[in-house]
């Protein structure tokens, strides 16, 4: 499976996972796991999403999330999820 | 599973700590393009880099975009041209044309830099070899992104002396004929002593004869992040620093690595090796010297700055190697001067000299580098300053190089911007007193003895 790891961090605001997750829906990316803190007002949300069914290509997804995120005013990212598992797992 | 906290982590390495992947380098063999009929070698030359190297950038750009990982270079290193010119190259103009095709080659495929205008005399020198030598300076100046290196010595064969005498006068008129730029194109310029087949950082990377047809190498960075990881542990004991370079070190390859195998498979071209290397950019927060200071000094260069480095290198190493499959290259911390704000401010604080560098290259990769002299600096100077860093990468078995920047024009107190990331540097003194009857006496240095280690 091609997992993808997305992250959102700014100011919180109202919708913005609603934003995030209805573009995935539309998109055919399966949401595996949620986590999400906020600190002092700060929004930290990290998904791991399943891409085998995405309908685009990883890298259109990655600039339209950024794109999204421009938009509500938070910094989005999508990333294989690869650099972080050789990071911290032998 | 992955979770937020180090996400969190590795995405601030990149962010905030310039953690990046500092080259994807394609090494391409042109031995196959040999022909006596130098039109043909260098559409033949032509051919073979820009249909090797057609997708190296955009691969490398979908990289950097689905990994989020800046790849802040991306290069080709060839076989010594002086090898493939050889037979078709009558004189030095000869030699300068190929330069220029190599030139157009890198333009073509969008690479930074191609590395491969080099030699290996590290014992003598045949007659092409001498004509592509006294090439250089022109096809320094006459193209944008080739490097030029030369391997003058190694363990086994001692120092090619003859070689040294005359790159003295090579790297002056390499800095004559690019005095209108404060002399740049000495910065596109290194010497060896044990140069590896697998570099892929500049000036120095050329394709070796050991290497397969084509191969992927690729070389990590990140000072930023082993600072940072270092100011977490300030006053603890060398046990708890040396562990904590490690463990960085480890985390930072282990990206490398996963870039090299991904750019391998994508391109279809074998990985060669990760080249372990703590690469400093002008950048704040990306320094060699910086993680000198952290480890307790109060610039780079006053004393025990050998033996932090050394501390430094290995344990970059130590982590390096268990991350990666193939590590190679110069594999080391870099301690160059005008890309390193940190070294910069020590030469400027009167901390650093070219003598203390030149000692701390006893213990890392890998020489005198990016340090600019004054212009009106002799030959045989110079010449003297190679042979003593050949010296020492003969005599402890490791690579050494001399990088240096004769800036015509210019004196101490002067300084020099190169741009980019090539940084800025004060112009250091050099020792006038001659060694001019040393460097003239011709031949060369007989290898080493590998016994009696004292």
């Amino acid at each position: 499976m091609k997992k993808a790891i997305i992250t959102v961090v700014g100011k919180d605001t109202v919708g913005i996972i609603a934003k995030v997750c209805t573009y995935l829906a539309n998109n055919r990316i399966n949401i595996l796991d949620i986590s999400q803190t906020i600190v002092q007002g700060y929004f930290n949300m990290m998904m791991i999403a399943d891409m085998d069914s995405s309908l685009k290509p990883f890298g259109e997804v990655v600039s339209e999330l950024e794109q999204i995120g421009e938009e509500i005013g938070v910094l989005v990212k999508c990333q294989r999820e690869d650099i972080f598992d050789k990071m911290h797992r032998i | 599973m992955i979770n937020l906290f180090e996400v969190n982590e590795t995405n601030k390495m990149i962010e905030k700590e310039n953690l990046d992947v500092r080259t994807i380098t394609l090494g391409i063999n042109l031995m196959d393009c040999i022909d006596s009929d130098l039109k043909s070698l260098r559409e033949k030359i032509y051919g073979k880099i820009t249909k090797a190297g057609k997708h190296l950038v955009s691969t490398g750009k979908d990289i950097e975009k689905e990994y989020g990982i800046p790849i802040v270079n991306k290069r080709i290193s060839v076989t010594p041209i002086s090898l493939v010119g050889g037979d078709a190259c009558k004189n030095s103009e000869d030699f300068v044309t190929l330069a220029e095709t190599l030139d157009e080659a890198a333009k073509k495929v969008g690479v930074h830099f191609i590395g491969g205008y080099s030699a290996l005399v590290s014992k003598g020198m045949t007659k092409a070899e001498k004509d592509f030598i006294c090439s250089i300076p022109k096809a320094l100046s006459v193209t944008d992104r080739v490097c030029s290196s030369l391997n003058l010595g190694s363990t086994k064969t001692g120092i090619n002396m003859d070689g040294v005498r005359l790159m003295g006068d090579i790297l002056l008129e390499t800095a004559k004929a690019s005095k209108e730029k404060d002399s740049i194109g000495c910065a596109k310029l290194v010497v060896f002593c044990n140069a590896p087949d697998d570099n892929p950082f500049m000036a120095g990377a050329f394709h070796g004869l050991s290497e397969a047809d084509q191969v992927i190498h690729v070389g990590v960075s990140g000072p930023g992040v082993v600072k940072n990881a270092l100011e977490k542990v300030r006053g603890e004991n060398f046990e708890v620093l040396c562990e904590t370079i490690k463990r960085t070190a480890f985390k930072v390859t282990r990206v490398g690595q996963l870039v090299a195998k991904e750019a391998s498979k994508r391109l279809g071209i074998p990985f060669g090796i990760i080249d372990l290397s703590l690469a400093p950019t002008p950048a704040v927060g990306d320094s060699v010297a910086e993680i000198l200071c952290e480890m307790g000094l109060e610039y780079a260069g006053a004393p025990g700055t050998t033996a932090a480095l050394a501390i430094l290198n290995d344990q970059v190493k130590k982590g390096g190697v268990m991350a990666s499959s193939y590590v190679g290259g110069l594999s080391g911390a870099f301690i160059p001067v005008s890309e390193d704000q940190g070294m910069m401010k020590a030469v400027e604080a009167g901390a650093l000299t070219l003598e203390k560098l030149e000692a701390m290259t006893c213990v890392c990769s890998v020489g005198l580098d990016m340090i600019a002299i004054p212009g009106d600096t002799k030959a045989s100077t110079i010449s003297g300053i190679i042979a003593d860093e050949m010296a020492i990468g003969m005599i402890n078995q490791k690579t050494t190089a001399v990088r240096i920047i004769p800036v015509i024009g210019k004196g101490v107190g002067d300084s020099v911007e190169f741009g980019g990331l090539l940084g800025t540097a004060p112009i250091m003194p050099v020792n006038t007193f001659s060694c001019a009857d040393f460097v003239n006496r011709g031949g060369r240095i007989p290898a080493p003895i590998h016994s009696f280690k004292n």
